[in-house]
């Protein structure tokens, strides 16, 4: 089977560095503006929940960030084992970049979580609580992931052993989304995402979609920015970057 | 504006919680801009070597 030009292309840093570079300003202003209305929306617009009054509008940061990281995680393995199976640079490298953002989000998913709990659970932290659990386990994924990366000299062989364990941590994915459901946890079921109509009203679900659309952007974005200099960093002494220093030193 | 504010009493959890989230996407945001400078910098300075190394020495010309 013949692939397609793009496909190669999608191989090539430098060309993956000017792509990256021109899609990131709109993916950025799209995040800004999405997270702009966003917020406005759910602060200001949606009118106070029936039970929780006004605290609940954390409902539109926390769970858009704790999804967000799960897929970073995904992004993550996934890019992790393309460069292991085809020894791909590129793929390496979004995985690289990948980590610290997701990791970023887990600890900013456990921190609004942990706000929104104390005054609706009347705990910050619950040790026996499965979500918050298996949300810790991925933040030590991605610690244990960029740790591991940290300890090689070699390049080559972080990308290839750091793969391994990004790819074996995998199956706490699934444990985290099922979390609520096998186990008795404070967290509430899916209210969203199930075959039956979403539980919560439409004057709340529009801002909650808006931001899960905001921060899912917003994770390409960074992906993006910190792609570049990914690339840039393990092109260095390759002659474009040469190229492209010289050229942008003016 | 004062009620806005006050979110029903609980404003210190919701305003930390989306102040929490402003500071770790500024925070990604930074690193990633400090990282690709640094990148470029970095590059920069092997090509210089690489120009200061191939210009000929004395040892050379002997």
């Amino acid at each position: 089977m013949r692939l397609p030009r793009w496909f190669h292309l999608l191989g090539s840093p430098p060309f993956v560095y000017a792509l990256a570079g021109k899609v990131a300003p709109w993916l950025g202003a799209v995040t800004c503006v999405l997270l702009a209305v966003g917020s406005y929306w759910g602060l200001v617009v949606a009118p106070p929940d029936r039970v929780q009054g006004e605290v609940y509008r954390v409902l539109f940061i926390h769970p858009q960030i704790a999804y967000v990281s799960v897929m970073a995680y995904v992004v993550m393995a996934v890019a992790a084992s393309i460069g292991y199976v085809w020894r791909l640079k590129l793929a390496h490298a979004v995985a690289t970049t990948a980590a610290p953002i997701g990791a970023s989000f887990t600890a900013c998913a456990l921190a609004t979580g942990s706000l929104w709990g104390r005054p609706t659970w009347g705990t910050y932290w619950q040790w026996t609580d499965p979500r918050i659990m298996s949300e810790t386990l991925l933040l030590f994924l991605f610690l244990g992931y960029l740790a591991l990366r940290a300890a090689f000299e070699d390049r080559d062989k972080a990308d290839r052993v750091s793969a391994i364990l990004a790819v074996v941590g995998v199956v706490d994915v699934p444990i985290i989304h099922y979390s609520v459901i096998w186990w008795n946890s404070l967290h509430q079921g899916p209210s969203i995402m199930k075959l039956d109509k979403p539980s919560i009203a439409p004057e709340m679900l529009t801002p909650f979609l808006i931001m899960v659309v905001a921060f899912t952007a917003c994770f390409y974005w960074l992906l993006l920015n910190g792609l570049r200099g990914e690339i840039v960093e393990r092109e260095r002494d390759t002659r474009w970057i040469r190229q492209l220093v010289e050229g942008t030193r003016g | 504006m004062n009620e806005f504010l006050r979110m029903g009493g609980d404003g210190a959890y919701v305003w930390s919680a989306y102040g929490v989230t402003l500071a770790v996407l500024l925070l990604n945001i930074w690193w990633a801009r400090r990282r690709h400078r640094s990148a470029l910098e970095r590059a920069r300075a092997s090509a210089r070597d690489e120009r200061v190394s191939k210009r000929p020495t004395v040892r050379q010309i002997e």
